[in-house]
Protein backbone atom coordinates (compact mmCIF):
# COMPACT_ATOMS: atom_id res chain seq x y z
CA UNK A 1 0.00 0.00 0.00
CA UNK A 2 2.40 2.45 1.04
CA UNK A 3 4.65 1.46 -1.92
CA UNK A 4 1.84 2.17 -4.21
CA UNK A 5 0.95 5.38 -2.92
CA UNK A 6 4.27 6.13 -3.67
CA UNK A 7 5.05 5.34 -6.90
CA UNK A 8 1.44 6.80 -7.81
CA UNK A 9 2.61 10.26 -6.50
CA UNK A 10 5.92 9.68 -8.73
CA UNK A 11 3.73 8.85 -11.60
CA UNK A 12 1.44 11.84 -10.95
CA UNK A 13 3.94 14.60 -10.85
CA UNK A 14 5.71 12.65 -13.76
CA UNK A 15 2.50 13.37 -16.06
CA UNK A 16 2.46 17.45 -14.47
CA UNK A 17 6.44 17.46 -16.18
CA UNK A 18 5.79 15.59 -19.11
CA UNK A 19 2.79 16.64 -20.67
CA UNK A 20 3.25 19.68 -22.08
CA UNK A 21 6.43 18.41 -23.84
CA UNK A 22 4.53 15.17 -25.11
CA UNK A 23 1.94 17.73 -26.75
CA UNK A 24 4.29 19.85 -28.08
CA UNK A 25 6.15 16.88 -29.69
CA UNK A 26 3.08 15.66 -31.17
CA UNK A 27 2.10 18.48 -32.34
CA UNK A 28 5.93 18.85 -34.38
CA UNK A 29 4.63 16.10 -36.12
CA UNK A 30 1.77 17.18 -37.74
CA UNK A 31 1.44 17.00 -41.75
CA UNK A 32 -1.00 20.47 -42.31
CA UNK A 33 0.53 23.74 -40.79
CA UNK A 34 -1.95 23.69 -37.74
CA UNK A 35 -1.51 22.22 -34.21
CA UNK A 36 -3.70 19.49 -34.04
CA UNK A 37 -3.37 17.07 -30.96
CA UNK A 38 -3.02 13.88 -31.70
CA UNK A 39 -0.93 14.61 -34.77
CA UNK A 40 -2.50 14.51 -38.05
CA UNK A 41 -0.50 12.39 -40.33
CA UNK A 42 3.31 12.38 -39.77
CA UNK A 43 6.05 14.93 -40.86
CA UNK A 44 9.08 15.52 -40.55
CA UNK A 45 8.86 18.63 -42.55
CA UNK A 46 8.97 21.09 -39.51
CA UNK A 47 12.34 20.02 -38.35
CA UNK A 48 13.49 20.44 -41.65
CA UNK A 49 12.26 23.96 -41.77
CA UNK A 50 14.89 24.94 -38.71
CA UNK A 51 17.62 23.96 -40.86
CA UNK A 52 16.53 24.99 -44.14
CA UNK A 53 14.62 28.29 -43.66
CA UNK A 54 17.27 31.14 -43.75
CA UNK A 55 15.85 32.94 -40.87
CA UNK A 56 15.33 30.30 -38.27
CA UNK A 57 18.92 28.63 -39.31
CA UNK A 58 20.25 32.58 -38.03
CA UNK A 59 18.63 32.37 -35.02
CA UNK A 60 19.82 29.16 -34.26
CA UNK A 61 23.48 29.70 -35.43
CA UNK A 62 23.55 33.08 -33.14
CA UNK A 63 22.30 30.72 -30.71
CA UNK A 64 24.89 28.40 -30.82
CA UNK A 65 27.85 30.56 -31.32
CA UNK A 66 26.64 32.43 -27.98
CA UNK A 67 26.10 29.84 -25.82
CA UNK A 68 29.64 28.20 -26.61
CA UNK A 69 31.43 31.84 -26.73
CA UNK A 70 30.10 32.73 -23.24
CA UNK A 71 30.28 29.42 -21.51
CA UNK A 72 33.78 29.60 -22.10
CA UNK A 73 33.97 32.88 -21.07
CA UNK A 74 32.45 31.96 -18.09
CA UNK A 75 35.03 29.13 -17.47
CA UNK A 76 38.11 31.56 -18.17
CA UNK A 77 36.50 33.66 -15.65
CA UNK A 78 35.85 31.09 -12.49
CA UNK A 79 38.67 28.52 -13.06
CA UNK A 80 41.22 30.98 -11.96
CA UNK A 81 39.13 32.24 -9.44
CA UNK A 82 38.05 28.99 -7.87
CA UNK A 83 41.81 27.45 -7.59
CA UNK A 84 42.70 30.91 -5.67
CA UNK A 85 40.27 30.57 -3.46
CA UNK A 86 41.23 27.04 -3.16
CA UNK A 87 44.95 27.86 -3.24
CA UNK A 88 44.92 30.73 -0.94
CA UNK A 89 44.27 32.02 2.42
CA UNK A 90 42.53 35.37 1.04
CA UNK A 91 38.86 36.38 2.99
CA UNK A 92 38.72 39.43 0.53
CA UNK A 93 38.79 37.52 -2.47
CA UNK A 94 35.42 35.60 -0.79
CA UNK A 95 33.67 38.66 -2.29
CA UNK A 96 34.16 37.81 -5.84
CA UNK A 97 32.61 34.77 -5.26
CA UNK A 98 29.25 36.72 -3.63
CA UNK A 99 29.29 38.76 -6.86
CA UNK A 100 29.88 36.14 -8.88
CA UNK A 101 26.90 34.15 -7.32
CA UNK A 102 24.68 37.08 -7.17
CA UNK A 103 23.36 37.51 -10.94
CA UNK A 104 21.84 34.12 -11.04
CA UNK A 105 20.43 34.47 -7.51
CA UNK A 106 18.33 37.66 -8.29
CA UNK A 107 15.94 38.25 -11.06
CA UNK A 108 17.09 37.99 -14.40
CA UNK A 109 15.43 41.03 -15.13
CA UNK A 110 17.86 43.10 -13.10
CA UNK A 111 21.09 41.90 -14.92
CA UNK A 112 19.35 42.31 -17.78
CA UNK A 113 18.41 45.71 -16.91
CA UNK A 114 21.81 46.57 -15.81
CA UNK A 115 23.21 45.46 -18.98
CA UNK A 116 21.06 47.56 -20.98
CA UNK A 117 21.57 50.58 -19.08
CA UNK A 118 25.53 49.99 -18.96
CA UNK A 119 26.22 49.02 -22.87
CA UNK A 120 23.91 52.16 -23.74
CA UNK A 121 25.47 54.41 -21.58
CA UNK A 122 29.04 52.68 -23.06
CA UNK A 123 27.60 53.04 -26.58
CA UNK A 124 28.27 49.78 -27.38
CA UNK A 125 24.74 48.75 -27.83
CA UNK A 126 23.50 46.28 -29.93
CA UNK A 127 27.31 44.66 -30.73
CA UNK A 128 26.81 40.84 -30.93
CA UNK A 129 29.72 40.67 -27.97
CA UNK A 130 27.68 42.22 -25.82
CA UNK A 131 25.52 39.51 -25.24
CA UNK A 132 28.59 37.03 -25.03
CA UNK A 133 29.76 39.41 -21.70
CA UNK A 134 26.41 39.26 -20.14
CA UNK A 135 25.69 35.92 -20.27
CA UNK A 136 29.66 35.03 -19.56
CA UNK A 137 28.68 37.40 -16.28
CA UNK A 138 25.05 36.08 -15.36
CA UNK A 139 26.06 32.12 -15.66
CA UNK A 140 29.67 32.62 -14.04
CA UNK A 141 27.66 30.77 -10.88
CA UNK A 142 27.43 27.97 -12.45
CA UNK A 143 31.16 27.00 -13.34
CA UNK A 144 31.74 28.59 -10.34
CA UNK A 145 30.07 26.17 -8.13
CA UNK A 146 30.69 23.04 -9.96
CA UNK A 147 34.53 23.95 -9.61
CA UNK A 148 34.78 25.05 -5.88
CA UNK A 149 33.15 21.86 -5.33
CA UNK A 150 35.55 20.18 -7.52
CA UNK A 151 38.72 22.22 -5.74
CA UNK A 152 37.18 20.77 -2.61
CA UNK A 153 37.20 17.35 -3.45
CA UNK A 154 40.61 17.36 -4.22
CA UNK A 155 42.96 15.53 -1.49
CA UNK A 156 45.43 18.14 -0.46
CA UNK A 157 48.31 15.29 0.36
CA UNK A 158 48.18 14.51 -3.14
CA UNK A 159 49.52 18.28 -4.19
CA UNK A 160 51.66 18.26 -1.16
CA UNK A 161 53.51 15.01 -2.00
CA UNK A 162 54.18 16.61 -5.76
CA UNK A 163 55.49 19.52 -3.88
CA UNK A 164 57.84 17.85 -1.69
CA UNK A 165 59.09 15.86 -4.75
CA UNK A 166 60.22 19.73 -6.06
CA UNK A 167 57.01 20.16 -8.35
CA UNK A 168 56.61 23.87 -8.51
CA UNK A 169 52.76 25.54 -8.44
CA UNK A 170 52.89 24.95 -12.25
CA UNK A 171 53.79 22.23 -12.62
CA UNK A 172 51.34 20.84 -9.36
CA UNK A 173 48.41 22.39 -11.34
CA UNK A 174 49.16 20.94 -14.50
CA UNK A 175 49.97 17.17 -13.62
CA UNK A 176 47.86 16.89 -10.72
CA UNK A 177 45.47 19.53 -10.03
CA UNK A 178 43.97 19.52 -13.49
CA UNK A 179 43.46 16.22 -14.03
CA UNK A 180 41.05 16.25 -11.24
CA UNK A 181 39.32 18.99 -11.84
CA UNK A 182 38.74 18.46 -15.63
CA UNK A 183 35.15 16.82 -15.08
CA UNK A 184 34.06 19.78 -13.46
CA UNK A 185 35.59 22.15 -15.73
CA UNK A 186 33.17 20.42 -18.47
CA UNK A 187 30.19 20.08 -16.26
CA UNK A 188 30.35 23.73 -15.57
CA UNK A 189 30.95 24.66 -19.21
CA UNK A 190 28.18 22.23 -20.08
CA UNK A 191 25.24 23.85 -17.58
CA UNK A 192 26.51 27.33 -18.73
CA UNK A 193 26.39 26.16 -22.06
CA UNK A 194 22.59 24.89 -22.00
CA UNK A 195 21.75 27.99 -19.55
CA UNK A 196 22.95 30.46 -22.03
CA UNK A 197 21.15 28.18 -25.15
CA UNK A 198 17.66 28.97 -22.96
CA UNK A 199 18.29 32.56 -22.17
CA UNK A 200 15.56 35.00 -23.47
CA UNK A 201 15.83 38.14 -20.84
CA UNK A 202 19.46 38.77 -20.85
CA UNK A 203 19.71 38.27 -24.41
CA UNK A 204 16.66 40.36 -25.89
CA UNK A 205 17.64 43.37 -23.19
CA UNK A 206 21.18 43.50 -25.32
CA UNK A 207 21.33 42.78 -28.69
CA UNK A 208 17.49 41.54 -28.90
CA UNK A 209 16.64 44.57 -31.32
CA UNK A 210 19.98 44.03 -33.73
CA UNK A 211 19.27 40.14 -33.86
CA UNK A 212 17.60 37.07 -32.83
CA UNK A 213 18.73 34.41 -31.18
CA UNK A 214 16.21 31.45 -30.92
CA UNK A 215 14.45 31.65 -28.02
CA UNK A 216 13.89 35.41 -29.17
CA UNK A 217 12.63 34.07 -32.15
CA UNK A 218 10.12 32.03 -31.04
CA UNK A 219 8.94 34.83 -29.04
CA UNK A 220 8.54 37.28 -31.58
CA UNK A 221 6.87 34.38 -33.48
CA UNK A 222 4.18 33.94 -30.99
CA UNK A 223 2.71 36.99 -31.63
CA UNK A 224 1.87 36.16 -35.14
CA UNK A 225 0.17 32.62 -34.41
CA UNK A 226 1.72 29.29 -33.68
CA UNK A 227 3.65 27.07 -35.95
CA UNK A 228 4.65 23.45 -35.88
CA UNK A 229 7.76 24.83 -36.76
CA UNK A 230 7.60 26.40 -33.38
CA UNK A 231 7.21 23.53 -31.95
CA UNK A 232 9.98 21.52 -33.70
CA UNK A 233 12.45 23.71 -32.25
CA UNK A 234 10.95 23.12 -28.30
CA UNK A 235 11.76 19.60 -28.99
CA UNK A 236 14.96 20.27 -30.75
CA UNK A 237 15.80 22.64 -27.34
CA UNK A 238 13.92 19.66 -24.81
CA UNK A 239 16.41 17.07 -26.54
CA UNK A 240 19.49 19.10 -26.73
CA UNK A 241 19.19 19.83 -23.16
CA UNK A 242 18.54 16.78 -21.83
CA UNK A 243 21.04 14.93 -23.83
CA UNK A 244 23.38 17.62 -22.38
CA UNK A 245 22.20 16.60 -18.70
CA UNK A 246 22.56 12.92 -19.68
CA UNK A 247 26.08 13.11 -20.70
CA UNK A 248 26.78 14.83 -17.65
CA UNK A 249 24.92 12.12 -15.47
CA UNK A 250 26.41 9.55 -17.80
CA UNK A 251 30.43 11.16 -17.65
CA UNK A 252 30.08 12.53 -13.67
CA UNK A 253 28.61 12.22 -10.46
CA UNK A 254 25.28 14.23 -10.68
CA UNK A 255 24.07 13.50 -7.46
CA UNK A 256 27.20 14.57 -5.78
CA UNK A 257 27.04 17.57 -8.25
CA UNK A 258 23.30 18.41 -6.64
CA UNK A 259 24.88 17.83 -3.59
CA UNK A 260 23.94 14.65 -2.45
CA UNK A 261 27.11 14.69 -0.35
CA UNK A 262 28.38 17.57 1.62
CA UNK A 263 31.74 19.13 0.08
CA UNK A 264 34.03 17.37 2.82
CA UNK A 265 33.78 14.07 1.80
CA UNK B 1 49.90 22.16 -0.51
CA UNK B 2 48.99 23.89 2.29
CA UNK B 3 46.81 27.42 1.75
CA UNK B 4 48.78 30.28 2.18
CA UNK B 5 48.18 33.80 1.69
CA UNK B 6 49.27 35.26 -1.78
CA UNK B 7 52.43 37.37 -1.67
CA UNK B 8 53.35 39.51 -4.31
CA UNK B 9 52.09 40.85 -7.78
CA UNK B 10 52.87 37.14 -9.77
CA UNK B 11 50.72 35.50 -6.85
CA UNK B 12 47.63 37.62 -7.45
CA UNK B 13 47.92 37.51 -10.59
CA UNK B 14 45.15 34.70 -11.12
CA UNK B 15 42.30 36.58 -9.30
CA UNK B 16 43.23 39.98 -11.33
CA UNK B 17 41.41 38.61 -14.36
CA UNK B 18 38.09 37.11 -12.74
CA UNK B 19 38.17 40.17 -10.23
CA UNK B 20 38.20 42.65 -12.81
CA UNK B 21 35.41 41.22 -14.98
CA UNK B 22 33.20 40.68 -12.31
CA UNK B 23 34.03 44.47 -11.35
CA UNK B 24 33.11 45.97 -14.65
CA UNK B 25 30.71 43.83 -16.18
CA UNK B 26 28.32 43.17 -12.91
CA UNK B 27 29.60 46.22 -10.61
CA UNK B 28 29.41 48.93 -13.16
CA UNK B 29 26.49 47.99 -15.17
CA UNK B 30 24.90 47.54 -11.37
CA UNK B 31 25.65 51.26 -10.53
CA UNK B 32 24.88 52.64 -13.81
CA UNK B 33 21.55 50.93 -13.11
CA UNK B 34 21.00 52.66 -9.63
CA UNK B 35 22.28 56.12 -11.30
CA UNK B 36 19.98 55.86 -13.82
CA UNK B 37 16.77 55.19 -11.45
CA UNK B 38 17.76 58.83 -9.84
CA UNK B 39 18.16 60.74 -13.19
CA UNK B 40 15.37 62.80 -14.64
CA UNK B 41 13.46 61.54 -17.86
CA UNK B 42 13.30 63.92 -21.00
CA UNK B 43 10.75 64.34 -23.58
CA UNK B 44 11.12 61.86 -26.23
CA UNK B 45 12.37 58.90 -24.16
CA UNK B 46 16.06 60.49 -23.34
CA UNK B 47 17.19 60.74 -19.45
CA UNK B 48 19.62 63.25 -17.80
CA UNK B 49 21.63 63.25 -15.38
CA UNK B 50 19.99 64.33 -12.01
CA UNK B 51 19.23 63.82 -8.58
CA UNK B 52 15.25 63.46 -8.58
CA UNK B 53 12.87 61.18 -6.62
CA UNK B 54 9.99 61.09 -9.14
CA UNK B 55 10.90 57.66 -10.68
CA UNK B 56 10.58 56.38 -6.86
CA UNK B 57 7.79 58.12 -6.00
CA UNK B 58 5.67 56.39 -9.34
CA UNK B 59 5.64 53.78 -6.51
CA UNK B 60 2.68 55.37 -4.87
CA UNK B 61 0.56 55.33 -7.40
CA UNK B 62 -2.15 52.62 -7.67
CA UNK B 63 -1.43 51.35 -10.93
CA UNK B 64 2.20 50.34 -9.33
CA UNK B 65 0.80 49.32 -5.96
CA UNK B 66 -1.76 46.82 -8.40
CA UNK B 67 1.04 45.29 -10.10
CA UNK B 68 3.22 45.04 -6.88
CA UNK B 69 0.37 43.62 -4.68
CA UNK B 70 -0.15 40.78 -7.78
CA UNK B 71 3.48 39.74 -8.55
CA UNK B 72 3.91 39.32 -4.54
CA UNK B 73 0.54 37.41 -4.55
CA UNK B 74 1.66 34.98 -7.32
CA UNK B 75 4.89 34.90 -5.97
CA UNK B 76 3.87 33.11 -2.97
CA UNK B 77 1.15 31.10 -4.26
CA UNK B 78 3.66 29.77 -6.97
CA UNK B 79 6.07 29.09 -4.08
CA UNK B 80 3.75 27.62 -2.02
CA UNK B 81 2.11 25.31 -4.31
CA UNK B 82 5.58 23.99 -5.34
CA UNK B 83 6.57 23.40 -2.21
CA UNK B 84 3.63 21.34 -1.05
CA UNK B 85 4.31 19.06 -4.89
CA UNK B 86 8.26 19.45 -4.37
CA UNK B 87 8.55 18.22 -0.40
CA UNK B 88 7.31 14.54 -0.45
CA UNK B 89 8.46 14.45 -3.93
CA UNK B 90 12.30 14.86 -2.96
CA UNK B 91 11.49 12.82 -0.43
CA UNK B 92 10.72 9.88 -2.30
CA UNK B 93 12.95 10.32 -4.63
CA UNK B 94 15.80 10.75 -2.38
CA UNK B 95 14.97 7.31 -0.57
CA UNK B 96 14.80 5.70 -4.46
CA UNK B 97 18.19 3.89 -5.71
CA UNK B 98 20.60 5.82 -6.92
CA UNK B 99 19.98 5.08 -10.40
CA UNK B 100 16.62 6.32 -10.34
CA UNK B 101 17.84 8.87 -8.52
CA UNK B 102 19.95 10.13 -11.38
CA UNK B 103 16.79 10.04 -14.05
CA UNK B 104 14.86 11.98 -12.54
CA UNK B 105 17.30 14.65 -11.58
CA UNK B 106 18.30 15.10 -15.37
CA UNK B 107 14.85 15.10 -16.10
CA UNK B 108 14.16 18.08 -13.11
CA UNK B 109 17.66 19.87 -14.22
CA UNK B 110 16.16 19.98 -18.29
CA UNK B 111 13.23 21.28 -17.63
CA UNK B 112 14.60 23.86 -15.19
CA UNK B 113 16.72 24.60 -18.01
CA UNK B 114 14.30 25.50 -20.77
CA UNK B 115 13.48 28.30 -21.77
CA UNK B 116 10.58 30.44 -20.51
CA UNK B 117 9.62 30.46 -23.87
CA UNK B 118 9.14 27.51 -24.81
CA UNK B 119 7.98 26.30 -21.37
CA UNK B 120 4.97 28.72 -22.06
CA UNK B 121 4.12 27.66 -25.56
CA UNK B 122 4.34 24.02 -24.24
CA UNK B 123 1.64 25.13 -21.62
CA UNK B 124 -0.72 27.55 -24.02
CA UNK B 125 -0.30 24.27 -26.43
CA UNK B 126 -1.39 21.67 -23.88
CA UNK B 127 -4.35 24.43 -22.42
CA UNK B 128 -5.45 25.68 -26.49
CA UNK B 129 -9.02 24.87 -27.58
CA UNK B 130 -7.16 22.77 -30.31
CA UNK B 131 -4.44 20.58 -29.04
CA UNK B 132 -4.98 20.85 -25.31
CA UNK B 133 -6.38 18.82 -22.91
CA UNK B 134 -10.30 19.77 -23.02
CA UNK B 135 -10.18 17.31 -26.09
CA UNK B 136 -9.16 13.97 -23.91
CA UNK B 137 -12.15 15.22 -21.56
CA UNK B 138 -14.36 15.52 -24.13
CA UNK B 139 -12.87 12.55 -25.89
CA UNK B 140 -13.54 10.72 -22.06
CA UNK B 141 -17.10 12.21 -22.57
CA UNK B 142 -16.61 14.58 -19.28
CA UNK B 143 -17.38 17.64 -21.44
CA UNK B 144 -19.52 18.63 -23.95
CA UNK B 145 -16.67 20.51 -26.06
CA UNK B 146 -13.25 21.50 -26.35
CA UNK B 147 -12.49 24.95 -24.73
CA UNK B 148 -9.68 27.31 -24.34
CA UNK B 149 -8.23 27.32 -20.68
CA UNK B 150 -5.38 30.29 -22.29
CA UNK B 151 -5.24 33.15 -21.15
CA UNK B 152 -6.36 32.74 -17.18
CA UNK B 153 -4.72 33.06 -14.33
CA UNK B 154 -4.87 29.52 -13.57
CA UNK B 155 -2.67 28.94 -16.40
CA UNK B 156 0.46 31.67 -15.09
CA UNK B 157 0.22 29.81 -11.86
CA UNK B 158 0.33 26.24 -13.33
CA UNK B 159 3.46 27.42 -15.95
CA UNK B 160 4.88 29.07 -13.31
CA UNK B 161 4.75 26.04 -10.62
CA UNK B 162 5.99 23.73 -13.51
CA UNK B 163 9.00 25.93 -13.59
CA UNK B 164 9.48 26.72 -9.84
CA UNK B 165 8.96 22.85 -8.40
CA UNK B 166 11.73 21.45 -10.24
CA UNK B 167 14.08 24.68 -8.46
CA UNK B 168 12.52 23.32 -5.40
CA UNK B 169 13.19 19.70 -5.44
CA UNK B 170 16.93 21.02 -6.23
CA UNK B 171 17.24 23.29 -3.46
CA UNK B 172 15.92 20.45 -1.15
CA UNK B 173 17.53 17.21 -2.58
CA UNK B 174 20.57 18.23 -0.83
CA UNK B 175 19.28 17.88 2.77
CA UNK B 176 16.91 15.16 2.20
CA UNK B 177 19.05 12.88 0.29
CA UNK B 178 21.69 13.47 3.65
CA UNK B 179 18.71 13.01 6.59
CA UNK B 180 19.69 10.25 8.30
CA UNK B 181 17.16 7.44 7.88
CA UNK B 182 17.91 6.25 11.03
CA UNK B 183 15.56 8.89 12.33
CA UNK B 184 11.80 7.33 10.53
CA UNK B 185 13.45 4.12 11.22
CA UNK B 186 13.49 4.96 15.15
CA UNK B 187 9.90 6.55 14.67
CA UNK B 188 8.80 3.44 12.73
CA UNK B 189 9.60 1.16 15.65
CA UNK B 190 7.80 2.96 17.81
CA UNK B 191 5.00 2.48 16.14
CA UNK B 192 4.24 5.66 13.79
CA UNK B 193 2.73 5.23 10.54
CA UNK B 194 4.93 6.42 7.59
CA UNK B 195 2.58 9.12 7.28
CA UNK B 196 3.19 10.12 10.60
CA UNK B 197 6.99 9.37 11.06
CA UNK B 198 6.98 11.77 7.81
CA UNK B 199 5.46 14.67 9.50
CA UNK B 200 6.23 14.09 12.72
CA UNK B 201 10.12 13.25 12.20
CA UNK B 202 11.18 14.07 8.32
CA UNK B 203 9.45 17.78 8.12
CA UNK B 204 10.77 19.05 11.79
CA UNK B 205 13.98 18.12 11.02
CA UNK B 206 14.13 20.11 7.83
CA UNK B 207 12.38 23.63 8.48
CA UNK B 208 15.13 25.49 7.73
CA UNK B 209 15.54 24.15 4.32
CA UNK B 210 11.80 24.49 4.00
CA UNK B 211 11.53 27.82 5.05
CA UNK B 212 14.67 28.44 2.66
CA UNK B 213 13.48 26.91 -0.25
CA UNK B 214 10.15 28.66 0.09
CA UNK B 215 11.78 32.02 -0.09
CA UNK B 216 14.29 31.22 -2.89
CA UNK B 217 11.04 29.81 -4.88
CA UNK B 218 9.61 33.10 -4.19
CA UNK B 219 12.50 34.98 -5.39
CA UNK B 220 12.67 32.48 -8.13
CA UNK B 221 8.73 33.34 -9.43
CA UNK B 222 9.77 37.04 -9.25
CA UNK B 223 12.31 37.13 -11.56
CA UNK B 224 9.39 35.08 -14.08
CA UNK B 225 9.15 37.43 -16.90
CA UNK B 226 7.86 35.39 -20.10
CA UNK B 227 4.88 33.16 -18.48
CA UNK B 228 2.47 35.60 -17.40
CA UNK B 229 2.52 37.52 -21.17
CA UNK B 230 2.02 34.39 -23.07
CA UNK B 231 -0.66 32.63 -20.23
CA UNK B 232 -1.87 35.94 -19.16
CA UNK B 233 -3.87 38.83 -19.79
CA UNK B 234 -2.25 42.17 -19.37
CA UNK B 235 -3.81 42.32 -15.71
CA UNK B 236 -1.76 39.50 -15.19
CA UNK B 237 1.58 40.77 -15.65
CA UNK B 238 4.42 41.05 -13.23
CA UNK B 239 6.75 43.64 -12.05
CA UNK B 240 9.65 42.18 -14.08
CA UNK B 241 7.22 42.56 -17.05
CA UNK B 242 6.79 46.19 -16.11
CA UNK B 243 10.47 47.02 -15.59
CA UNK B 244 10.90 45.64 -19.16
CA UNK B 245 7.77 47.14 -20.90
CA UNK B 246 8.81 50.70 -18.99
CA UNK B 247 12.48 50.61 -20.40
CA UNK B 248 12.02 49.15 -23.96
CA UNK B 249 8.60 50.50 -25.22
CA UNK B 250 7.56 53.29 -22.83
CA UNK B 251 11.31 54.54 -22.90
CA UNK B 252 11.43 55.27 -19.63
CA UNK B 253 14.70 53.79 -18.53
CA UNK B 254 14.40 56.17 -15.07
CA UNK B 255 11.61 54.52 -13.78
CA UNK B 256 12.43 50.65 -14.89
CA UNK B 257 15.89 51.43 -12.98
CA UNK B 258 14.11 52.80 -10.19
CA UNK B 259 11.98 49.38 -10.24
CA UNK B 260 14.63 47.05 -10.27
CA UNK B 261 16.68 48.40 -7.55
CA UNK B 262 13.25 48.03 -5.61
CA UNK B 263 13.37 44.53 -6.71
CA UNK B 264 16.76 44.05 -6.02
CA UNK B 265 16.35 45.04 -2.14
CA UNK B 266 13.03 42.92 -1.74
CA UNK B 267 15.35 39.99 -3.03
CA UNK B 268 18.09 41.15 -1.19
CA UNK B 269 15.99 40.99 2.43
CA UNK B 270 14.26 37.94 1.70
CA UNK B 271 17.97 36.77 1.41
CA UNK B 272 18.50 37.92 4.34
CA UNK B 273 15.94 36.78 6.32
CA UNK B 274 16.48 33.03 4.97
CA UNK B 275 20.10 33.44 6.66
CA UNK B 276 18.58 34.60 9.67
CA UNK B 277 15.94 32.43 9.95
CA UNK B 278 18.86 29.68 9.38
CA UNK B 279 20.81 31.05 12.64
CA UNK B 280 17.72 31.52 14.59
CA UNK B 281 16.54 27.53 13.88
CA UNK B 282 19.64 26.02 14.18
CA UNK B 283 20.42 27.83 17.66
Amino acid sequence: MERFLSRLYLALVGIFLAAPIVVVTGVSFNEKQNLAFPPQGFSLHWFAQIFSDPEWLRALIASVLLAVTSAALAVVIALPLAWFLWRRIAPWAQVFQLLGVAPFTLPPVITALGFLTFWATSGFYGQPWTAVIAHAIFFVTLPLVTLTLGFSSIDRSLTEAAATMGADDRTVFRTVVLPLILPYVVSGYAFAFVLSLNEYIVAYMTIGFVRETLPIKVFNALRYGYTPTMAAVSVLFVAVTAAVFGLIARFGDLPRLMGAMSTKD
Amino acid sequence: MRREPARGLVQHLPVIFPGLMLTIFFIVPFGTMVAVSFFRRQQGGFYVPDFVLANYARFLTPFFGNVLVFSLYLAIAVAVVSLVIAVPFTYLIARSRRQTQVIWLVALLSILSLSEVIIGFAWSTLLSRTAGITNLLVWLGLMGAPQALVPSFEAVLTGMVYQAMPYAVLVLYPSMVRLDPTLTEAARTLGASPLKAFFTVVLPALRTTLIATLIMAFIFALGSYLLPQILGRPSHWTLSVLITDQALYQSNMPFAAAMAVFLVLVSLALVALTMFAGKKLEA
